[in-house]
């Protein structure tokens, strides 16, 4: 039995195809997932994220706790409302998680995690609370659901759509959330584009998402959200990375910081360890074909994996992410085995695609 | 779902057109290209080769992933449409126009028992 999000009955009388995404019955697209991705980078498209989870870390000395149980320093998070992105990790250094951690008040922290590993989360950050901050209160928030609204015009969509939400909303930068009413406002998204990630009573979630489509934004799948987010260059749990690699092996050496004097879950373990490969971008340069996850890529300094791979609708070609040695550069050919053929792909910085417009070449 | 009474159908989701000439034309049907979703990438055989029943020789790739496209009858490849390659989503826009190749069938009657409209309607649970 697939789990539903409140938003179920309403993609399944807009006609969207369905797919089993981690156990959850979600649109993947609502009739064209490439019209849908062209939308967001150009006008306003939403998702519906029910899906993954928001998580209230509350009590005192919330922060201390998690200075030592993210990878990321929480003390980069000055001022009410601001966000950071971080992996969980375990003591070997593995990724359990990325979420995104909400600074609200000294003593509320709110977590959004993925859909999949919601679950194995919780366990382990209340082992960590059990241990280290008893006096901390977990809450899983199951009562909210979530709805991405991502393009240039997102924020004035939503505007139109949520009377009020302007005076609230306006001035947030990005990476920031605030609450509205009910609904908690935020400044993020995982598509390249500028927009709000909305968290609303999930009694209310229907009526918003009806809102916004009154108000011009496109419904759009889990398919439109896959290309976006590759060509906006962001890693995807459970493809880019798992417990296996440590965030050194996944393009997120930027979200740690090994440099301070702060202990935190896997510090020891990142730090031993060597840095022999790398997650980068490619880019296909010859025709005869798609990049997909599990492809190996031939390189001069030996092989490596695609984790991710599509189509990209912005650039009219082939991108992926892959595992490759570390000896490989920005520039350099690479071989990628695609069914009986051995396609070159250039090495490339990602983000290939970001606010409408191609970054790589 | 668009599925044209004058075309005969296979169970692995190619249609068949009887040409006035004697080849055989086919694609893919409407409700493949719509499970498939947006079509990226699309191989076609050379013309010339020899086709047997059920042989792989084409492939169809959409964002989401890549398929096989089979030979529903024997035959020899007789020509191919380069639109459809230079032009993937001319199939999605409407599959039995973006034909994918012809072949010059091995046996007079190949498309003798062959789905017809109803049966594929059927077959995919569109009756």
């Amino acid at each position: 039995m697939l789990n539903k999000t409140p938003l179920n009955a309403v993609h399944r009388a807009a006609g969207a195809r369905m797919v089993d995404f981690g156990g959850w019955d979600m649109p993947v697209n609502y009739g064209s997932q490439i019209d849908e991705h062209r939308t967001v980078r150009g006008d306003a498209g939403m998702f519906d994220v029910s899906h993954m989870r928001a998580v209230d870390l509350v009590g005192a000395g919330a922060r201390a706790f998690l200075r030592h149980a993210l990878a990321n320093n929480v003390d980069k998070l000055a001022e009410p409302g601001r966000a950071l992105y971080s992996c969980l990790l375990r003591e070997d250094g593995g990724v359990l998680d990325d979420l995104i951690v909400y600074y609200l008040r000294e003593d509320f922290f709110r977590i959004v995690v993925n859909a999949g590993t919601a679950g194995k989360d919780v366990a382990w950050l209340s082992g960590l609370i059990a241990q280290h901050a008893p006096q901390l209160a977990l809450t899983v928030r199951n009562d909210l659901a979530m709805i991405a609204v991502q393009g240039p015009n997102a924020r004035l969509r939503v505007w139109a759509a949520l009377p009020g939400s302007e005076a609230a909303s306006a001035a947030l930068k990005p990476f920031f959330g605030t609450m509205f009413d009910d609904i908690f406002i935020a400044r993020t998204g995982y598509t390249g584009e500028d927009g709000f990630e909305l968290m609303v009573p999930a009694v209310r979630a229907e009526s918003v998402w009806q809102a916004l489509a009154a108000a011009g934004v496109r419904p759009c799948g889990l398919g439109a959200r896959d290309t976006l987010r590759l060509e906006a260059g962001m890693n995807l749990y459970g493809q880019d990375m798992d417990e296996s690699v440590t965030p050194l092996d996944s393009g997120l050496a930027w979200t740690v910081d090994l440099a301070s004097p702060r202990d935190f879950v896997g510090k020891a373990a990142l730090t031993a360890q060597p840095r022999d490969r790398q997650l980068a971008g490619l880019l296909l340069i010859d025709t005869g074909g798609v990049l997909r996850a599990h492809q190996r890529v031939h390189t001069a300094h030996g092989d490596g994996e695609i984790t991710s791979g599509t189509f990209s609708p912005t650039l009219g070609k082939s991108i992926a992410l892959a595992r490759l040695p570390a000896a490989l550069g920005v520039g350099d050919t690479v071989h990628v085995a695609v069914r009986d053929k051995r396609l070159a792909a250039r090495v490339v910085k990602p983000p290939f695609a970001r606010k409408g417009q191609v970054l790589v070449r | 779902m668009n599925i044209p009474a004058d075309l005969k159908y296979a169970e692995s989701h190619e249609w068949m057109r009887a040409e006035d000439d004697g080849t055989v034309t086919i694609g893919i049907t409407d409700h493949a290209q719509a499970a498939l979703g947006d079509l990226v990438y699309i191989e076609l055989p050379a013309v010339g080769r020899v086709l047997k029943v059920d042989e792989a020789c084409a492939i169809v790739e959409s964002v989401k992933a890549a398929s096989d496209v089979y030979a529903p009858i024997a035959g020899t490849v007789v020509a191919v449409n380069d639109e459809a390659t230079g032009a993937p989503e001319t199939v999605n826009a409407d599959a039995y126009a973006a034909w994918l190749f012809r072949l010059k069938p091995a046996a007079a009657d190949a498309l003798a028992g062959m789905l017809d409209a109803d049966a594929y309607g059927r077959l995919i649970g569109d009756a």
